[in-house]
């Protein structure tokens, strides 16, 4: 049977007059894939334990803690949010310096075109795999643990939070280099060091901003919660706001918040804008 | 000098942030008392940890299927090549308001509206994954070639058939790449809401650090690590099947 023939029947319709867009295989694979997902979405909605007499009372509780919210307490701003507001963007600027020094060379050692040894790519590739599996917050209780409460282990909580992402990008932005530039580089005789400066860094430079502002635009959204597990920042002020259940205070500290993360998303983008 | 610059804020902001060496050496000090406690992991409440385990799982399950049905209108709403502006304007300020909190501040507002528990975590992923999916959705429906939609348009279709036949099949496999990474981080969200009562393995790892049962923590957080692991591992070969590739730009 020639190709041609094979492909006409693939996608001919059973009654051979009507052309169908996908293959017999893509059909029962598609088939397959949705009846999984079905079967996965009614066997967790059977499952799981929803309190109906909480649902009826949503609409009634969504009301009350608006009420309660207002009016905005304005006044507490200077004393009690604005220095925990400028902690969590400090705390989100240097964890993300300090991600971009541990991830790059993490990101270095898991490309396979730099090192050529699977062992350390795949040790790489766990780190970073690890390391972006466990949450920020997860990640804050962690060094609360370690070095106590305050904006210490927020910073290392949003490092190692970052690693993964920043060195798998990197990592990536790596492989994807251009190898003629390397290979004339190498064929000077330069060392290893010259070749990744000279050879790999001008070509990965622009993703490795990218990905540095990216990371940091995200963080701050991250590290305005880190103080709900006692990790510094503005986080701390709305943990006991909430305890203490000063609702004017809350909807102040959640208006900062928003106000810093749509202030930070105008900055990365007129940055991005500017430079790259 | 850009990096001087850097150097210098760093030095500034870890003295205003009250970094000191002592600390940080009286830290790692504690750090090897942690590691040490934390190592043989063991799972002292099997039934809890599973319970858990299988909460977050379902949680992200139907916070994604909510998630992706409903973010599929609201991204089409929000494309501006296919949509009038008053109806677009108000889309789109809905998916800027979902993605503006962090889904823990979702999780702790939810918490008090519907009370503890599993579902004030569905809804919270699923603000979380309508502001991400309908975000890039309604960008890329508004990349997409309009000489298909006029095609279709000029045959007299109507407004949906236009969607299906002119819109959907130049957007469908990036679509699926957002979804199916929206998946993997809702999955990763769901092992987290718990620690503000929002349903998962959050609640039992956040009992165990407060009882200092570190290995127990440390047990819970390689389960954690795995189900991930075989998340994304399952996401791949969802994609390989359904033949999408993703670009690394939409993640």
């Amino acid at each position: 049977m020639s190709k041609k023939v094979m492909f006409k029947e693939n996608f001919m319709h059973p009654d051979k007059s009507m052309w169908q867009r996908h293959s017999r295989s893509e059909r029962l694979t598609r088939l397959f894939l949705m009846i999984m997902v079905l079967a996965a979405v009614g066997y967790s909605a059977q499952n799981i334990e929803i309190i109906p007499e909480f649902l009826l009372d949503a609409p009634a509780q969504v009301k009350d803690l608006f009420v309660r919210m207002w009016p905005i307490q304005f006044g507490f701003y200077q004393k009690g949010v604005h220095e925990a507001l400028m902690d969590t963007v400090h705390i989100a600027s240097l964890g993300t310096i300090l991600a971009v020094v541990l991830a790059v060379p993490i990101g270095v050692l898991s490309a396979k075109n730099l090192i050529r040894n699977v062992f350390v790519n795949s040790f790489a590739r766990f780190i970073l795999v690890a390391t972006r599996s466990v949450n920020s917050l997860i990640w804050a209780l962690l060094f609360v643990a370690i070095f106590g409460p305050g904006a210490l282990a927020g910073t290392l909580a949003i490092a190692f939070r970052s690693i993964g992402f920043v060195g798998k990008l990197v990592g990536e932005a790596l492989e994807e280099v251009d190898p003629r530039s390397i290979e004339a580089l190498h064929a000077t005789g330069a060392s290893w060091m010259s070749v990744l400066l000279k050879g790999y860094w001008p070509q990965c430079e622009p993703t490795f901003w990218s990905v540095a502002l990216f990371r940091w635009d995200i963080n701050i959204r991250e590290s305005s919660v880190l103080g709900l597990v006692g990790a510094g920042g503005i986080g701390m002020a709305l943990d006991s706001a909430l305890n203490l259940f000063q609702w004017t205070r809350v909807s102040l500290i959640l208006l900062s918040i928003f106000v810093i993360v749509i202030i930070a998303e105008i900055v990365v983008t007129q940055i991005r804008k500017r430079i790259l | 000098m850009a990096w001087g610059l850097l150097v210098l804020y760093v030095v500034w902001a870890g003295a205003r942030l009250d970094f000191t060496w002592s600390r940080f050496v009286v830290g790692l000090d504690n750090a090897e008392k942690f590691i040490g406690r934390m190592f043989p992991p063991e799972i002292l409440q099997p039934d809890s940890m599973l319970n858990g385990l299988v909460e977050s799982l379902e949680i992200a399950i139907l916070a994604s299927f909510l998630g992706i049905l409903l973010s599929l209108p609201l991204g089409v709403l929000a494309a501006r090549n296919l949509m009038p502006a008053w109806v677009s304007w108000p889309a789109r300020s809905l998916i800027a308001l979902c993605r503006s909190f962090h889904p823990v501040i979702v999780a702790i507002l939810f918490v008090k509206a519907v009370g503890f528990g599993a579902l004030a975590g569905i809804l919270t992923l699923t603000v979380a994954s309508l502001g991400f999916i309908g975000k890039l959705f309604a960008e890329a429906i508004e990349e997409i070639s309009l000489k298909q939609v006029e095609a279709v348009r000029a045959t007299g279709s109507p407004f949906i058939s236009v969607l299906t036949y002119g819109v959907f099949p130049q957007v469908f496999s990036r679509f699926i790449g957002f979804s199916t990474y929206q998946i993997d981080s809702n999955l990763r969200n769901s092992t987290m809401v718990g620690i503000v009562g929002a349903g998962g393995i959050g609640s039992t790892l956040f009992a165990a650090f407060q009882r200092f049962d570190y290995s127990f923590v440390c047990a819970i957080l390689i389960a954690i690590i795995c189900m991930i692991m075989i998340g994304e591992t399952l996401a791949r070969v969802v994609r390989r099947l359904l033949g999408v590739d993703v670009q690394k730009s939409d993640v």
